[in-house]
């Protein structure tokens, strides 16, 4: 066990976990945030997608020891983000969500494209959500929930 | 009269010097350059081992173990190499390798640049000239003389991992290129020694 103190969403947390700890669990069973999902655990669904130091990153398979000082931003925070805001609410207007479990990463993977490419082509949106699985098959929405994202991000909306 | 044979002789003399050493420095030439190219097969097979051709790819995709098999998760190289956003190669790939979940990691994880493909667009391997005019090529290669390749040999992260590229998720270790960091270091030394000749050039 290690101490490890980390930035998540902004605060300042502290752990006393096994180093080996992939970040997922430390988020779900340590700091009993919930919303990032447990996917595959092989980094093969994109469910458990958070950022770190800016870069979307599949928590299942980073070793807390590895995040150093890197700031952690999970779905919690999307709320309260410029980018995050405008994406949650391109999600409800078309009305994306099916069984729901796969779309925290859906949405980190999407804020995460929007944030450097705000008017993403077809092919910038197929790449970077090709990671994101969904069972529910609710690509066609996610495709044009980005388009409404970025379409109210280009008029100023964050 | 003497002062003139003595020149004459002087002259004979050097240019029987010469012309020996010429045939000397022109058989140690013709040795080194032979030997370079021995040499050069050593780092060719180095350089087409999964541990480094994995992300030499001619594709719009890195590959991934030995079976050289598309890499997982419909990662793309990317403008830079470097993957996309939403789906950068760093999303995965901390700066060591995560043996607890099987990730490899290194500093600046990336795909090597398309200049520096060293396989068809059918994921089969160039041959030893092509790579090695490919290597040679400074217009393709970051600008990088005989000494500049060495020294990328022998400190460039990326390029020493393949010598520890950790564990895979089922706990195994990960094959080896088929010569040391050492040997290959040693032969890189003594192909640049040669000039760094090629193949069939």
């Amino acid at each position: 066990m290690a101490i490890f103190q980390l930035k998540v969403n902004g605060e300042h947390r502290e752990v006393n976990v096994d180093p080996s700890t992939p970040l997922l669990w430390v988020l779900r069973e340590d700091l009993k945030m919930t919303g990032t999902k447990f996917g595959c655990g092989i980094s093969a669904c994109g469910a458990c997608t958070v950022h770190v130091g800016g870069i979307a990153t599949r928590s299942c398979i980073v070793p807390i020891s590895h995040i150093g000082d890197r700031p952690i931003v999970t779905i919690e925070a999307m709320a309260a983000d410029p980018v995050g805001r405008v994406v949650q609410n391109a999600w409800v207007e078309e009305d994306v969500v099916q069984c729901g479990y796969c779309q925290s990463g859906q949405i980190m993977a999407a804020v995460a494209l929007l944030k450097v490419t705000r008017k993403p082509t077809e092919q910038n949106i197929e790449e970077s959500m090709g990671g994101n699985l969904c069972r529910c098959g609710t690509y066609p929405r996610i495709r044009a929930a980005i388009k409404t994202a970025a379409a109210e991000l280009s008029k100023g909306g964050a | 009269m003497p002062r003139i044979r003595a020149g004459l002789l002087v002259s004979i003399v050097v240019v029987v010097v010469s012309w020996i050493g010429a045939a000397r420095f022109a058989d140690a030439d013709t040795t080194t350059t032979a030997q370079g190219l021995a040499a050069w097969e050593q780092v060719y097979s180095v350089l087409t081992s999964p541990r480094c051709i994995n992300c030499h790819t001619a594709t719009n995709y890195p590959q991934q173990g030995d079976d050289r098999h598309r890499h997982v998760a419909n990662v793309v190289r990317g403008p830079d190499g470097t993957g996309v956003p939403g789906l950068n190669c760093i999303g995965c790939h901390q700066e060591t390798n995560a043996d607890s979940t099987g990730v490899p990691g290194g500093r600046n994880w990336h795909l090597a640049p398309l200049s520096m493909r060293w396989q068809d667009t059918n994921d089969r391997a160039l041959s030893s000239a092509e790579v090695c005019r490919a290597v040679t090529d400074r217009s393709k290669n970051d600008n990088l003389d005989g000494p500049g390749l060495l020294k990328h040999h022998e400190e460039e992260p990326l390029v020493k991992w393949a010598w520890n590229p950790g564990r895979k998720p089922d706990g195994s270790a990960r094959t080896l290129p088929p010569l040391t960091h050492e040997q290959f270091i040693a032969a890189t030394r003594r192909w640049v020694e040669a000039g760094t000749p090629c193949p069939g050039r």
